[in-house]
């Protein structure tokens, strides 16, 4: 606080007289200060990585790119952080990996993405859920588009995971100590293959209709468990209470069926599906990152069988 | 240092194999009679996935076996020079003294992944704006599809009900498929090759993989382009007649057999004894070919040159191959052997009884037919 000061100090200035006039001045170099602090302070906003908010968000700076900010980029990320720091120099080249598995992941987001963005304008009931396909091709804006998109992206994925599927043999990445990852590919890949068929009804077109039509009508001829397996009828097994009854929720194509696929399709699937992957990408880094390129090895090098 | 020598190359054999590739297309085209068939099936935009596939997996197959060439020349030299073994040369990449082994994750690899990321998404837009996803009148549980096919990638499946009854082809075999999948790794007992590839270190494993890949890709390739209404066989190229009859007599093994004078065959319990023993003698007659087939060294073209070469590659077993079937213990063995029959023994002999003789089961009883 200023100092109280006497009237008229004699400047030249018409001062106002009277009681307000101290504060009118104080309010004057209060302002000024205030503008100086802001403008001081602007200059800092200049440089947003030096702000609160952004050293909030982002915990490390981004401007310097030594080894030690470089690694801090990958750690410090959620997104980034399954990755080791730093790999193998010639794992980074596309003729080793393909890069399948990787391309299979950002496939299952793309579908995640889309599949949401369709779920707004679909109604499971056997009333709408064909109508809705309709509108999607001919009103929803850029509907056709996304209905395109989800449809070639799930095929895409199948391909991608076969092929990734076909590199892991190829260069024996399934080996010691990555047995057990390879057994957790081929659940996703099931899952992969299961999450298509799931939405292939979905339409309710006749192309869904009997292509699920088909498929199950395979689970009829579950050993024990169907209808017309073996051993099915003798176990006390009926079109009404088998395992095809359980998938289809009746003993026809219908309502419920498409109810229960839809569920399966965007919830019960993605959700197991979500896990399976969390465990495989774990397990990538805990059994010592990617197997390769590695230094080939030679037959007189192998060791004696561990017993 | 010693440097291996890089033997010169010759690419004579590709000219060879554009000349085979034209002479065989060009005899197929020619028994084209119904261009407007083929195009019709391999243009159904959900046929679109299936046809990129096939020159994708002979484009990855190739890159595989590329670098597989590649690092067995290099285990050879390895091989023949224990200096050059003892120094860096392990791998096919460049790598000098005084190179970082490592590379940090960003950027080296996170861009990778975005490029990536970016031409997957461009190709899915280009794609989705050229072709529509298939949608058909709204579905008709009184009029059935003709043929009604699955998806693309369960044709294996659906195929595979030709040669199997339903509770085989789709939840046995499947499952088979699938536990024998998964057995794979710890059935392997090849410790060579974790980690690169190749394909002199590890012939049987990759070779077995491959054909059943294969194997499942040509049953896709099957329902897809060559099953027609009815699903009965069109060659590609060939009209879909639906109201074409086919009279094939699909008999059994035990009435062809019976035939031939042993007429008690036709009964119980006979009938499926008979069966019994010749699955038995599929599996033994299986076991006997893997066995011999993983016991092989690896095939010269000098030992296809002359007989005695041939039988001597065939009767005498690998030393590198012994040695692996050495550090297998029995029950990778076993465990080997049943899947290898029941999946990729079992089936082509299967699929080719029936394509080429017309027989149904091998085994029937009262309970199930195989």
């Amino acid at each position: 606080m200023e100092p109280e000061r006497p009237e008229g100090d004699g400047d030249g200035q018409l001062v106002p007289q009277g009681r307000g006039a101290g504060l009118v001045a104080r309010a004057r170099a209060q302002g000024v200060a205030l503008k100086e602090r802001a403008e001081a302070e602007a200059k800092t906003y200049k440089d947003p990585q030096q702000t609160q908010l952004w050293k909030s968000i982002f915990r490390v700076s981004h401007d310097r790119s030594d080894p030690r900010n470089r690694s801090l980029a990958i750690l410090s990320n959620v997104f980034l952080h399954l990755h080791p720091a730093k790999v193998n120099r010639d794992a980074t080249r596309y003729n080793f990996t393909w890069g399948m598995g990787g391309i299979t992941f950002y496939l299952f987001i793309v579908l995640t993405f889309t599949g949401i963005l369709l779920m707004f304008y679909y109604h499971p009931t056997k009333v709408q859920a064909f109508r809705d396909i309709l509108y999607l091709e001919h009103d929803v804006p850029f509907g056709k588009l996304l209905r395109n998109m989800h449809r070639w992206a799930a095929h895409l994925m199948i391909i991608t995971t076969w092929l990734h599927m076909f590199r892991v043999v190829l260069t024996g990445s399934y080996k010691r100590p990555r047995e057990f990852n390879w057994c957790v590919g081929v659940v996703l890949l099931v899952l992969t293959l299961l999450l298509s068929f799931t939405g292939y009804l979905l339409p309710d077109d006749q192309l869904g209709f009997w292509a699920v039509t088909v498929g199950t009508n395979m689970a009829r001829s579950t050993p024990m468990l169907g209808s017309e397996g073996p051993f099915g009828p003798q176990l006390g097994m009926t079109p009404f209470n088998d395992v095809r009854f359980g998938l289809l929720g009746g003993s026809i194509v219908d309502s419920n069926a498409l109810l229960r696929s839809y569920i399966w399709h965007c919830i019960g699937i993605p959700v197991v599906a979500s896990l399976f992957m969390a465990v495989h990408f774990w397990r990538i880094r805990k059994d010592g990152g990617i197997s390769g390129p590695a230094p080939v090895m030679l037959e007189s090098e192998m060791k004696a069988v561990r017993k | 240092m010693a440097m291996a020598i890089p033997r010169p190359r010759s690419n004579r054999w590709l000219l060879w194999l554009v000349v085979a590739a034209v002479v065989v297309l060009g005899a197929l085209a020619l028994q084209v009679d119904d261009w407007g068939q083929l195009w019709k099936i391999s243009s159904a935009p959900d046929n679109i996935p299936i046809v990129a596939m096939i020159p994708l997996v002979i484009f990855f197959t190739w890159l595989g076996l590329r670098q597989s060439k590649a690092n067995d020349r290099l285990v050879r030299d390895l091989e023949g020079d224990p200096a050059l073994a003892k120094t860096h040369h392990r791998k096919t990449q460049p790598w000098r003294p005084g190179w970082a082994r490592e590379l940090h994750v960003w950027p080296y690899l996170v861009r990778i992944e975005f490029l990536s990321a970016i031409i997957v998404t461009v190709i899915l837009f280009v794609w989705s704006i050229l072709l529509n996803a298939p949608l058909e009148e709204p579905a008709n549980p009184n009029l059935t599809m003709n043929p009604s096919k699955a998806p693309w990638y369960f044709l294996g499946l659906q195929e595979m009900l030709v040669y199997f009854d339903p509770w085989i082809a789709g939840v046995v075999m499947p499952s088979l498929l699938l536990v024998g999948l998964m057995v794979f790794p710890y059935v392997d007992s090849n410790p060579l090759g974790n980690g690169y590839y190749t394909w002199r270190q590890r012939r049987f494993a990759v070779s077995m993989f491959l054909w059943g890949f294969f194997m499942w890709i040509i049953l896709i390739i099957i329902g897809t382009f060559i099953r027609g209404p009815g699903w009965m066989w069109f060659w590609p190229g060939q009209t879909w007649d639906h109201n074409r009859v086919v009279f094939d007599r699909n008999r059994d093994l035990h009435e062809i057999v019976a035939g031939w004078g042993l007429p008690f065959l036709n009964l119980y319990p006979w009938k499926a004894i008979f069966g019994a023993l010749v699955v038995g003698a599929v599996f033994v007659t299986g076991a006997l070919f893997f066995h011999w087939l993983m016991l092989r060294r690896r095939l010269e073209w000098a030992d296809v040159k002359s007989f005695g070469r041939l039988k001597g590659w065939a009767t005498k077993n690998g030393e590198f191959e012994e040695k692996l079937l050495a550090r297998t213990s029995i029950l990778q063995y076993v465990t080997f052997q049943f899947f290898a029959i029941a999946v990729l023994w079992l089936f082509p002999v299967k699929l080719l009884l029936r394509l080429l003789f017309t027989i149904k089961y091998i085994w029937v009883t009262p309970w199930f037919n195989v």
